[in-house]
């Protein structure tokens, strides 16, 4: 049982199905932000939220499609690697802002 | 019978371990992978604090080209898919279609890197080099990293492809194409980040 559970969740081993769809919903959420800035038809909110979205979600269908992410490869560790990685990384990139965002409003009241 | 049980036994264990020294690697290399994740987080961070710090000189909306942008996002993308393609034909152990779909990838972020050459070189010429003002080296940085990883990217590819062409898809290849995949699809997540975080967010 356990040699039949590594032929098929091994890193590299998709089909060339989940490659093609993989592909194709890549494109469509890479070209409708790109359309949704362009026409300048949407105000700047709308935008902000739709790029950033959409971005999150062709990540997650990368992950998914292209780089096989799932719970049973390597009994987890990928995945478990992965989620300690966007933590880090959220507390990284958030608390960067939050910090520079404060430092900058306390510098203007000074003035 | 028992001790054709055992072979066999013997058989699997060998080639579980091999299997497992083999995903091993790629695993570390997805960890390192990880650590290049925490690298760009930083240098985003950094961009996103200077983003709008222009310093009286041109802004993101002067400067940036989307359609530009548009082509060189497909390149990456249209890659990231022939890498895939590749890694099939590595499952099917065909080594001449695994060199071909490898020489696509090649040609196609070579061109992504030739983009961003002229770009970069566009810039510089019009005088909104990375010294212009803090938004402007953050944006080199952070696009000038991107591209550097795909560089060597590029120069890890040639390599993998003059050791599939001279030692064939040997165990030892399958793994160092497999980290390489990774390597490449990883680096089409990072360049979802900057062309949304840095070219998108940067027009609008």
């Amino acid at each position: 049982m356990k040699i039949g559970q590594t032929g098929g969740t091994e890193p590299g081993h998709g089909s060339l199905k989940s490659y093609i769809v993989g592909f194709i919903l890549s494109v469509i959420l890479t070209v409708i932000p790109f359309w949704m800035v362009m026409t300048s038809a949407f105000s700047k909110p709308v935008l902000l939220v739709s790029i950033l979205v959409l971005a999150v979600v062709q990540i997650f269908v990368q992950l998914v499609y292209f780089l096989h992410m799932n719970r049973t490869s390597e009994e987890g560790w990928n995945l478990i690697s992965l989620i300690f990685t966007v933590i880090i990384v959220a507390i990284l990139v958030l608390g960067s802002l939050w910090v520079m965002f404060h430092l900058n409003h306390n510098v203007m009241m000074g003035h | 019978m028992s001790s054709e049980v055992m072979s066999n036994h013997a058989a699997h264990a060998e080639e579980h371990e091999h299997h497992e020294s083999g995903s091993n690697t790629v695993f570390g290399f997805w960890v390192y992978l990880m650590t290049d994740c925490v690298l760009f987080a930083t240098i985003f961070a950094t961009y996103a604090v200077l983003s709008n710090s222009f310093a009286g000189g041109p802004t993101g909306e002067e400067l940036f080209e989307l359609p530009f942008v548009l082509v060189e996002t497909f390149l990456l993308l249209i890659s990231s898919f022939t890498y895939g393609l590749a890694m099939l034909a590595l499952n099917k152990g065909n080594k001449s279609q695994v060199l071909t779909w490898l020489v696509a990838t090649f040609l196609l972020g070579a061109g992504f890197i030739g983009m961003e050459i002229y770009e970069f070189h566009h810039l510089i010429v019009e005088g909104a080099g990375p010294d212009r003002s803090a938004f402007l080296s953050a944006f080199f940085t952070l696009v000038g990293t991107h591209g550097l990883h795909v560089t060597l990217g590029l120069i890890w590819m040639i390599v993998l492809m003059v050791q599939v062409m001279t030692k064939g898809l040997t165990a030892t290849n399958n793994t160092r194409l497999m980290c390489l995949s990774l390597f490449w699809h990883f680096l089409d997540v990072i360049w979802i980040c900057v062309f949304t975080i840095v070219y998108l967010m940067g027009v609008m």
